[in-house]
């Protein structure tokens, strides 16, 4: 792999689950729970996992939109690797921000409906005090262009209502690439779009990353989205990553009991194919004050003593950079 | 309970329906020319994008349709009985009981304050004559907890106190609370957990199976549709354009529409590729393309589909396509097929 862009160590964000006026709080949601990776310069990083497993929260605490309880995220700049949770506010904070931007997931939400399209696309401009008037409304129309709302004049003074939802979202693709950021992060940006409009916004994201050198790191639910956006996946389980590495591994040879029953769950397009059953039972549930054993122990249709009697397995390379997390997966096994 | 009326034709069809909503703008051509056959025990999914008319069909068929909107043409028949022209009060006797509805998104319409298995008994007192003794309901609310999957226990309880995955049982609980000969799911599982939503949907099939019962899945994903359904019926801004046997017209969707579609949806097997994009955005329904409603996005676009409208034309086996060119469309090779 070529040098990091992103290096996150033992990051964590407990949130509190229990409060009283003066009581201190005793319960914790371990909503990220100590997860490490690296993002390579102009890769693509799919994090999935179900609801309430985390990944959100990875990538606000990632982009700073809230900060972590302990752990570490560096960030190259400049040739150094910063520490993300050392940017102050002011100045410092600013320059941050023009390196790392974030699409969301509605497109609706997302965009205040009293400004246009111009306001919208510029306003990092604007905050980053870059070039004059005509100067960014040019930058705009040229981005406009590039995400495929063409002609641009036709757009930059509309207003977001007057968008379809797909258009929306191009938007915010161009919002969060004014700046010319290193790192986006995605969170589910194509999950509300209809699957036709889907595929166009994708690869637009795919053919700018390409252009621009931008990593992603590409939260998603859906494991065939993740595929078609994303070099490495990393799955994620109740705050924990329980296995990591390149897709076509973690599709074709998933190590980790869990990926195993999540990429059996997944609807296949071809009624002529039969799906072999998915191994566990049951939903996800909240990790408040979790034991010190596998997250996944109660779920695991293969739990032994050797996960009952230790801590939540380490994430280990079991060979050709495909880590996983489970006691029962030997070295070598990938 | 009490036995079936016997009908020797289809469950239900539905015959050149037209339906419109009026809008201070104008007409919304929200079904325009639709018509299906559905037999008992059969499972039917309609697929198609958001505004594609698919969610209209199905409140139609309860009657359940918005205000304004109108039914401008064609008839609905239930077991030969067209739905469309009873009264009011009339049509109340089969709602629920004759046809219910998971509707999208009713796993969060749970009252609060109540519990699970009085809300579902409030269903079947409503609907079911005459009405249950109190040991009749609560024998039937156990059996229906049990068929769903959930502990009967659960009855008592309230509906914060389920996850996701059991609210939805819970509804498809009450949607076969008064043993409805046929159910319309409107995206029973688009807020679940993909091992949930495998969960929910293999239930569906079982109960199906076991109760002889007729489904009709609407949904935006069709690789749910692929895997749950006997027919499928692709639907386009108000139109049907393709139905058929599920196996057919996956293997060879003959609509550019559905050919698009179905090769725009990412997989999780066969071989990585590059997916088509479909160019252009739905039409507005407020003045709907002249001829074929998907000429300005269709590649095979010909001066006849501007003038002409195509109607659904059978290919044979009950494959049917409404396009001109279908013959120009390609033969697919699914990516699964491959793997």
């Amino acid at each position: 792999m070529t040098e990091p862009l992103i290096k996150v160590d033992q990051l964590t964000k407990l949130f509190t689950a229990s409060k009283g006026l003066f009581k201190p709080a005793t319960d914790f949601i371990h909503a990220v729970d100590g997860i490490s990776f690296e993002i390579a310069l102009g890769e693509s990083l799919g994090l999935v996992g179900e609801s309430g497993c985390g990944k959100s929260t990875t990538g606000r605490l990632l982009t700073r939109l809230m900060e972590a309880t302990s752990g570490q995220v560096l960030m190259k700049e400049n040739g150094s690797m910063i520490d993300v949770a050392s940017v102050r506010r002011g100045k410092e904070m600013r320059i941050f921000r023009k390196k790392v931007q974030m699409i969301f997931q509605d497109p609706y939400e997302s965009m205040n409906p009293r400004r246009s399209i111009y306001d919208t696309v510029a306003e990092p401009l604007a905050v980053q005090h870059i070039g004059t008037v005509p100067e960014r409304e040019e930058v705009v129309a040229n981005l406009l262009h590039k995400v495929g709302l063409t002609p641009p004049e036709a757009f930059l003074f509309r207003f977001p209502h007057e968008l379809s939802g797909g258009q929306r979202q191009r938007v915010a693709v161009a919002r969060a690439l004014v700046l010319n950021p290193s790192f986006v992060v995605a969170d589910e940006p194509t999950s509300m779009l209809d699957v036709s409009i889907r595929i166009s916004v994708m690869d637009l994201m795919l053919k700018l990353a390409d252009e621009l050198n931008v990593s992603y790191l590409y939260i998603t639910h859906d494991l065939a989205v993740a595929r078609y956006m994303c070099d490495r996946i990393a799955v994620m389980y109740l705050g924990k990553i329980v296995e990591l590495g390149t897709t076509e591994e973690i599709l074709h040879n998933p190590l980790h009991p869990y990926t195993k029953a999540l990429l059996s769950a997944v609807p296949i397009p071809d009624p002529s194919i039969e799906r072999a059953p998915v191994a566990i039972k049951g939903g996800i549930t909240k990790a408040i004050n979790p034991p010190p054993v596998c997250r996944f122990i109660e779920r695991c249709p293969y739990a032994a003593d050797v996960c009952r009697a230790n801590d939540h397995p380490p994430l280990e390379d079991k060979g050709s950079s495909h880590f996983a997390a489970c006691y029962l997966v030997r070295k070598g096994a990938a | 309970m009490e036995h079936r009326t016997s009908f020797g034709g289809p469950l239900l069809e539905v015959d050149h329906l037209v339906m419109n909503y009026s809008t201070k703008k104008g007409d919304v051509s929200a079904v325009a020319d639709v018509s299906f056959t559905l037999h008992s025990g059969e499972s039917l999914g309609l697929v198609g994008e958001s505004g594609c008319g698919k969610t209209s069909v199905a409140v139609s068929l309860l009657r359940l349709q918005a205000d304004n909107a109108r039914f401008d043409q064609g008839e609905i028949r239930l077991k030969g009985e067209n739905l469309l022209a009873l009264s009011e009060e009339d049509m109340r006797k089969h709602r629920w009981k004759d046809i219910s509805m998971v509707f999208q998104g009713a796993m969060n319409a749970w009252n609060p304050v109540y519990k699970v298995g009085e809300q579902i008994r409030e269903a079947m007192d409503l609907h079911i004559i005459p009405t249950l003794t109190d040991d009749e309901s609560a024998a039937r609310l156990m059996y229906l907890f049990e068929l769903v999957g959930l502990n009967p226990a659960m009855l008592d309880r309230y509906p914060h106190e389920f996850s996701g995955g059991m609210r939805q049982r819970a509804i498809i609980a009450m949607a076969l609370s008064c043993d409805p000969q046929l159910i319309i799911a409107d995206e029973p599982t688009t807020a679940l957990d993909v091992i949930v939503q495998d969960q929910i949907l293999k239930e569906l099939k079982r109960i199906q199976a076991e109760l002889g019962m007729s489904i009709i899945y609407i949904s935006h994903d069709i690789a749910v549709i692929a895997e749950v359904t006997d027919t499928i019926g692709v639907m386009y801004a108000g139109k049907m354009v393709e139905y058929g046997p599920t196996t057919e017209v996956f293997a060879s969707p003959r609509h550019p529409y559905a050919y698009l579609l179905l090769n725009s949806t990412p997989s999780i097997t066969g071989p990585r590729r590059k997916l088509a994009p479909l160019e252009g955005e739905p039409p507005n329904l407020l003045a709907p393309p002249s001829g074929c409603r998907f000429h300005p996005r269709c590649p095979y676009m010909t001066e006849q589909c501007r003038t002409e409208e195509p109607f659904l034309s059978d290919l044979g086996g009950g494959h049917k396509v409404a396009c001109w060119n279908w013959q120009q469309v390609p033969i697919t090779i699914r990516s699964g097929s491959a793997a």
